[in-house]
């Protein structure tokens, strides 16, 4: 079968009965089964499910109806996400056997569209980490960049797209983990604002910053993707009442005259200079497209790490506490409900959950919670600030994905800070709940894919759509 | 020294959370590190800032007055029991938390 890697040319294949939804999915299970060997972006498969949805969308063709916008789209969803009778392990040992009762209403709704979902992608435990490292059920390469990580923790997500497993994908991002894995595998990747997206059915790392978001092959499918899974759920109170709008309808609107703002803290030391080299020549394709592109000013980014990582781990110690071997997963027997629990626990997470959970914990414990989690509270209110004074400035904030670009597997898991610290450039916009994209801005040194961040004011997902489909469109992922 | 040992220990007592010996020490050292970092927040004067504790405005959901309390049907507890590590339904079983 020919390869076909976007929503249209998929569906209007379906349409034209070219080819079956069925004979899609099974072609798509072909490539997952030949690869999934070595990428392990999949954890699990849901054949008989997809098989099912595929069958209902050849029913449609046969009589006639007019097809939804994803129908027989074959798309593969990060296993935080819960999948009703399908297994969900957020990648963690503690949820080996988790069957969810239900679906998260993202996945009806791409379903109710017609998409084909094909399984359950890896990432980081319980979407902690920067490089995929942390999955209990190994790590996944980086289909555009062999021997190297995908980035994370969506990178099983990332990987999947990128190495064309499935057209498009749902990540997570709590700090960056859709836009870096996308800008780490080459491929676009966006997360819409704070409650742009409902996380019903999404297993909660920190509440207050986790965010659903798509994976494609262009930005057009971005669109397209978020247009079906966003919209007010009243399954979540923080799902919001602002209108959807038809982001597809504002893709191809010229971008002269918008003005891009170009923070300058975000060039300062810790940047790769093939990095660099590649996001300055992104800049310049702004400025000749007609962007009024100028310096901004964000004066309190040097402070994100350190806001983001009392915040994500507060929230974290916090939504954990839940996995406590009553009610799923294994558990490990202790001759009290205490020592049942201290057991279980100490058993079923890993190395940085159990790091996160021991920070988190400690700076929302007595006699500490004003000097950190209080005081982190106070800071994420100024760098939001700092944003919304930008905004008054600039339409569109353009800057790297990540300082670093993707690296060798292995290569940085004994020193967490530095781990860390490479996401100084995603978790300013997940603190201030904004909308981000990660466009391929071109490859460096070894073929290694850099990304192009561009960060909206909130609910501006139309914005940094148009943007980043301007940018793509006048080969900016060539650069 | 930001966090002791004493300190670790008595942060895994609260959640819950078995650690071995090596475990023990070697994030006691990795979390010290990362609060010393964190420590650069107290350049920023921040007495006058209100703490945000929630992305959104109340304009931006649905739910600055409460929803009505209705009960609806549920039909996933035996779904949810069948999964359960130690399920009796329609309870799950425990060890023992009460002596008499």
């Amino acid at each position: 079968m020919a390869t076909m890697n976007t929503i249209g040319e998929v569906r209007d294949a379906i349409a034209a009965k070219k080819v079956s939804a069925r004979e899609v999915a099974a072609d798509y299970f072909k490539r997952i089964v030949a690869r999934n060997g070595e990428l392990n972006a999949f954890l699990t498969l849901c054949e008989e499910r997809a098989y099912k949805q595929a069958d209902r969308v050849d029913a449609q063709v046969a009589s006639g109806k007019p097809l939804p916008p994803l129908a027989g789209v074959p798309i593969a969803v990060k296993d935080v996400i819960s999948t009703r009778g399908i297994r969900t392990t957020c990648s963690s040992k503690i949820l080996t056997n988790y069957v969810p009762p239900y679906d998260a209403t993202a996945v009806t709704r791409l379903e109710a569209a017609g998409a084909v979902i094909l399984g359950k992608t890896n990432c980081d435990e319980f979407a902690m980490g920067s490089s995929n490292e942390n999955s209990a059920y190994g790590p996944v390469q980086n289909p555009a960049a062999p021997g190297c990580v995908p980035g994370g923790s969506s990178g099983g997500s990332a990987a999947a797209v990128a190495a064309n497993l499935a057209v498009a994908a749902l990540g997570t991002d709590t700090g960056g983990s859709i836009r870096q894995p996308g800008s780490f595998c080459g491929i676009p990747a966006m997360m819409g604002s704070y409650g742009r997206v409902s996380r019903y059915g999404l297993i909660a790392f920190a509440s207050s910053l986790d965010r659903i978001g798509p994976f494609a092959h262009n930005v057009a499918d971005l669109a397209a993707v978020l247009k079906i899974v966003a919209g007010r759920d009243p399954n979540d109170s923080t799902s919001t009442t602002a209108p959807v709008e038809d982001y597809a309808a504002t893709l191809d609107k010229p971008v002269r005259g918008m003005k891009i703002g170009i923070p300058k803290e975000y060039f300062g030391a810790g940047m790769d200079s093939g990095v660099r080299e590649k996001v300055t020549a992104g800049m310049e394709l702004l400025r000749k497209l007609g962007c009024d592109v100028r310096e901004i000013q964000l004066p309190h980014t040097d402070y994100a790490i350190a806001t983001y990582y009392i915040i994500a781990t507060a929230e974290a110690s916090s939504n954990l506490a839940r996995y406590d071997g009553v009610r799923y997963g294994p558990r490990v027997d202790g001759d009290s409900l205490i020592a049942m629990y201290r057991k279980t626990r100490g058993a079923g997470f890993g190395a940085e959950v159990k790091r996160r959970i021991v920070l988190g914990t400690y700076v929302l414990s007595a006699g500490y919670y004003d000097a950190y989690y209080l005081k982190g509270q106070k800071v994420r209110a100024l760098i939001a600030q700092d944003f919304r004074n930008a905004f008054a400035q600039v339409d569109a904030i353009v800057a790297p994905t990540s300082p670093v670009p993707p690296f060798k597997l292995g290569e940085r898991v004994d020193d967490p800070l530095q781990m860390y610290l490479a996401d100084i450039y995603t978790v300013t916009a997940s603190l201030a709940g904004l909308p981000g994209i990660s466009v391929p801005c071109g490859r460096i040194g070894g073929n290694l894919p850099v990304g192009l961040q561009i960060i909206g004011p909130a609910f501006g997902e139309a914005c940094v759509l148009q943007v980043a489909h301007a940018f793509e469109q006048a080969g900016g992922t060539t650069l | 020294m930001k966090i002791s040992r004493e300190d670790v220990l008595r942060v895994a007592e609260l959640a819950y959370l078995d650690l071995s010996e090596d475990e023990l020490e070697r994030y006691r050292a990795q979390v010290d590190e990362i609060l010393e970092y964190i420590g650069k927040l107290n350049e920023l004067d921040t007495t006058n800032v209100q703490p945000m504790a929630q992305v959104l405005t109340d304009d931006q959901t649905a739910d600055a007055t409460l929803r009505e309390d209705l009960a609806v049907p549920c039909a996933v507890a035996d779904d949810v029991l069948h999964h359960a590590p130690d399920p009796e339904p329609p309870y799950f079983r425990v060890p023992k938390v009460i002596e008499r």
